[in-house]
């Protein structure tokens, strides 16, 4: 057989919410015990360093602010990833696409010469077309050409990069930026209001919050919902069914693509006002909310959760980069091995395992 | 500068930088002919660059640590074959959290060693004779390491086993069919496990190579995205080692210019155009037969249980 003899693995029947709720939740405990032993390797307690993440990410007004807006992007984008996955479209590019939003939007910004009222409105739809259009070209690909979407999208985060650095290194480098290699602010009207004395750009969060519960009522109340759900577990069936393949792989990276474009004018237009590297702009949220959207199991509500903890997870990175002068890296090094662990931990959701060390 | 000079030495550093490129490819074309997509070449990679240096810096033999940097990037290529293989987990994610991890893990690791340059690099050499040819002498066998001849040496030799052995054969039927190879009692998970490895051993060979000899020197994130540019040389190549030498040096080319044509075109232009191309050659292939005929594996990212298609 296959598999080494000590380990059994066969195909279990429908697994319960309760086994795959159980099962999460081991997996991150998991990590969360590897990552205990790397802090105790660097002479920190777990359960100081554990503390003060916990402290430093929730404990005060301060950190608890810097948490929910780091959610923000995570939120947004890893709703729309929710969507994307449930037609099994592997987008690995909502980094790009969430970068195409900043600059459609940052163009608006910067450009358009609209009236005060009406910027903001306009960017937020540029930001959503910008992202959406990135998306869609991986999208078009895939089903006109038959292109895996998983090195499309991600070929296209770093056009999108580059773009980006081209744009803020040449053209649209500001005058007044004194040589860096960033664009002028933006004027105030383009500025999102933010709770006061923090950096929650609150009209971002309230909508990515909306658009959770939106997307919720598409996936379990509508017909698109259900089209989406069998394209992505039988398309053998959708095809049947007369459900179009081309229509529910465009409306889902819409969707997606779009969200994380969304994500993107929050990031410019209510923390930098201005448009900068793309590092600045990111670090990273798509790739991060790629495990949110799969830690929520690509339930749309549960992602305002899961969002939260990762947020939880990055605000930590600061805490113990400051408080206990450890490696920010760390970071990555959670977040891979939780992803880790919830794909291992699939395996004992789909599969039933068992260990033997009987000869067989 | 003459522009002779300017040439040469343009050429002489894309080969220098198309050789992790390379080594990178070779490893991730046998992974995928094998039917793994491995998308943690970055992390594997990363993990190679540091394990390489920090073995050259204490021993004092960058020899060893290129050796290390191709053992650290194999073990931790295992991780992706438990996962993927065994596990049958879903090969992007587990090839994503790769590369977070090897990126995290070597930034935390590597703190102390940062921006420490290494005493004792792989040496450049110079083929006596050989470099005395006009033109290709000086961009050839001029101021090149054996590492980047070594590498040039595994392109033959590796199409030769893909195309014109038995393990070849086994490689490939394994991508392609895997019930198939299954049913002919070839041990599809044993293959894949193998196929995983090798694609790590040449990715941490292709980090020790920059971090021991191309650029003697650790600093965090150093592989800056090659991970993800072997990605694209895979299909780019057409999962094909002689393409995927020449496609290596053009990408390498296109950085090298990206420096060099500064004055003239943006670098961001040239730096985007290995991802582009990536795109545009996935474009016209698209069309079935002749993606079937360039070599795309059929059963790339598909797990494998017996019967259950």
């Amino acid at each position: 057989m296959q598999a080494p003899k000590w380990l059994s693995i066969e195909r279990r029947p429908i697994p319960s919410g309760r086994t795959i709720f159980t099962v999460s939740i081991l997996g991150i405990v998991a990590a969360l015990i590897v990552m205990a032993i790397f802090f105790a390797a660097y002479g920190v307690s777990p359960a100081r360093a554990y503390g003060a993440i916990l402290h430093g990410a929730l404990g005060n007004w301060h950190g608890f602010s810097e948490t929910l807006r780091r959610m923000i992007p995570l939120l947004l984008i890893g709703v729309g990833l929710t969507i994307a996955f449930r037609a099994l479209f592997w987008n690995i590019g909502a980094e790009g696409q969430l970068l195409a939003g900043a600059i459609a939007a940052a163009g608006i910004a910067l450009f358009s010469g609209l009236p005060d009222p009406l910027l903001l409105p306009v960017m937020f739809i540029a930001a959503f077309a910008g992202g959406a259009a990135w998306g869609l070209i991986p999208a078009l690909l895939k089903v006109k050409l038959g292109i895996n979407d998983v090195i499309t999208t991600l070929m296209m985060n770093y056009i999108a990069i580059y773009l980006m650095e081209w744009l803020i290194h040449g053209p649209w480098k500001g005058p007044t930026a004194r040589g860096f290699a960033y664009t002028d602010t933006f004027a105030r009207a383009a500025w999102l209001p933010t709770i006061y004395g923090t950096r929650i750009h609150w009209p971002t969060l309230v909508l990515g919050l909306l658009l959770a519960l939106v997307m919720y009522m598409l996936v379990s109340r509508t017909r698109s919902g259900f089209e989406i759900r069998v394209v992505g577990e039988n398309p053998d069936a959708a095809r049947f069914a007369g459900i179009s393949q081309f229509k529910t792989t465009l409306l889902v990276m819409l969707i997606a693509g779009g969200f994380a474009g969304l994500a993107g004018v929050g990031e410019v237009a209510g923390i930098h006002h201005r448009l900068l590297g793309p590092l600045n702009i990111s670090m990273g949220y798509g790739y991060t909310a790629i495990i949110v959207a799969w830690l929520a199991r690509r339930n749309p509500l549960a992602v305002i959760i899961t969002s939260f903890l990762f947020a939880i997870i990055i605000s930590g990175g600061d805490v113990i980069k400051v408080s206990l002068g450890l490696p920010f890296q760390l970071i990555n090094v959670f977040n891979g091995l939780i992803l880790f662990f919830l794909i291992g931990s699939e395996a004992f959701i789909r599969y039933k395992v068992s260990f033997s060390f009987r000869r067989q | 500068m003459g522009w002779e000079t300017w040439i040469i030495t343009t050429l002489s550093r894309t080969l220098a930088y198309g050789t992790p490129l390379l080594l990178g490819t070779l490893g991730e074309i046998y992974a995928e002919r094998s039917g793994v997509l491995n998308l943690g070449v970055e992390g594997m990679m990363i993990m190679g660059a540091y394990s390489a240096f920090t073995t050259a810096y204490i021993t004092g033999n960058p020899w060893l640590g290129i050796l290390v940097g191709g053992l650290i990037g194999g073990a931790f290529s295992l991780i992706h074959a438990f996962a993927s293989v065994t596990l049958k987990a879903n090969q992007v994610v587990s090839g994503l959290s790769l590369t977070m991890l090897g990126l995290g893990l070597s930034g935390v690791l590597g703190r102390g060693w940062e921006g420490k340059p290494l005493p004792n690099p792989i040496p450049a050499i110079v083929v006596p004779g050989l470099s005395k040819i006009p033109i290709l002498g000086p961009i050839l066998f001029e101021g090149q390491n054996l590492l980047v001849y070594l590498t040039i040496i595994l392109v033959p030799l590796l199409w030769y086993i893909l195309y014109r052995t038995r393990i070849g054969i086994t490689v490939r039927s394994v991508g392609e069919s895997p019930a198939t190879a299954d049913s002919l009692g070839i041990k599809v998970d044993r293959v894949r496990y193998l196929c995983v490895l090798v694609g790590g051993v040449l990715a941490g060979l292709a980090g020790g190579y920059l971090s021991v000899a191309y650029r003697p020197a650790w600093t965090e994130g150093m592989t800056a995205g090659m991970g993800w540019i072997v990605i694209a040389l895979t299909i780019f190549a057409f999962w094909n080692p002689a393409h995927g030498m020449l496609g290596a040096y053009f990408f390498g080319t296109l950085y090298i210019l990206s420096f060099r044509l500064q004055p003239w075109i943006s670098p961001e232009f040239l730096k985007a155009m290995p991802y582009a191309f990536a795109i545009l050659v996935l474009i016209f292939v698209s069309r079935g037969t002749l993606q079937k005929r360039m070599g795309a594996p059929a059963a790339l990212s598909v797990p494998y249980t017996r019967g259950e298609e």
